[in-house]
């Protein structure tokens, strides 16, 4: 979709620091210099449009006592649809993305539990028969979010 | 966290209310204040439980067509005061110390770097080499060439 000056200004201005107050849309909006209900349907339409993927509070899983971890796995191209069906219908994978390495998928497993982390791999490897080189952040760095429309 | 944050974090996690008092609906589901559910969610912010309120945007709608993941090799008694730098570059959207596996993956240190195209990913990973200087001991870019799922993460329900 073509994005104009204000759905821009939304995108930009909306990243991080929605208000908490009883009409937090009306005070976004003001900032912006538009109506409540023209921000509100402009929301509305960038969702739809998958310009915006989400719009809310983003939970740290970790700090919810989940646990998350990065997957790398080397599949041999002509075995590579097999694994990616049986990696996909794992409901701990997040995502996942085929990349071109040696390395060539690669996955996010978000678990309830820490522990659910290992029994996940493991069922991926048996199930596979491919080994999986489990790359769990040892450290995140401070980053500022700050992509521009 | 208790039960009711457990609730508010149930009731938002698929985003918050498009409405004019989103808090007074959340309040609604989860039967408590608007007051508490505002004063439940900056505790959280404040924890780090939440990272943030906000939109989070497609990098393809916005025309970031190149999804290149950064990756290096840097001495392991380097990479934390490097990572905080590299982290303050207003293009990397996330980096980590993460463990290698020699002698297939020599990298510990990667860093996300979005750009409207592959040349515009290369300028950027030349500036995180610049920065890393002789702390770079070698760095590959992954493009991402096709995403196979995407679902994003639900933690609860």
């Amino acid at each position: 979709m073509e994005l104009d000056a204000l759905d821009r200004a939304i995108i930009n201005q909306m990243q991080g620091g929605f208000p908490l107050c009883a009409n937090p849309y009306a005070e976004v909006a003001q900032q912006l210099g538009t109506s409540e209900n023209e921000l509100l349907a402009r929301i509305r339409r960038l969702l739809g449009d998958k310009v915006l993927t989400r719009f809310g509070p983003m939970y740290h899983a970790e700090r919810l006592g989940g646990g998350l971890s990065l997957a790398a796995m080397k599949i041999p191209a002509a075995d590579f649809e097999r694994v990616a069906g049986i990696v996909n219908a794992m409901p701990e994978v997040a995502h996942n993305y085929a990349r071109d390495h040696a390395l060539n998928m690669w996955f996010v497993l978000a678990t309830e539990t820490p522990q659910g982390q290992q029994d996940a791999l493991d069922r991926i490897a048996r199930e596979t028969g491919y080994p999986v080189y489990d790359m769990p952040k040892i450290r995140e760095y401070f980053v500022e979010l700050k992509l521009c429309a | 966290m208790d039960a009711v944050d457990r609730a508010i974090i149930l009731a938002t996690q698929e985003g918050l209310p498009l409405v004019a008092q989103p808090y007074h609906a959340v309040a609604e589901r989860v039967g408590i204040t608007p007051g508490e559910v505002m004063e439940r969610l900056g505790a959280m912010l404040k924890s780090g439980i939440i990272r943030r309120i906000g939109a989070v945007p497609n990098h393809y709608a916005l025309g970031y067509r190149a999804n290149g993941m950064t990756v290096w090799d840097v001495p392991d008694d380097r990479v934390d005061e490097l990572g905080e730098r590299v982290g303050k570059l207003d293009f990397v959207s996330h980096c980590y110390h993460r463990p290698r596996h020699l002698p297939d993956w020599p990298y510990n240190f990667f860093a996300m770097v979005h750009g409207h195209d592959r040349a515009e990913v290369e300028r950027k990973a030349l500036q995180i080499a610049t920065l890393l200087g002789d702390a770079d001991r070698s760095h590959e870019i992954l493009y991402s060439t096709r995403i196979l799922k995407k679902s994003g993460l639900r933690i609860f329900g």
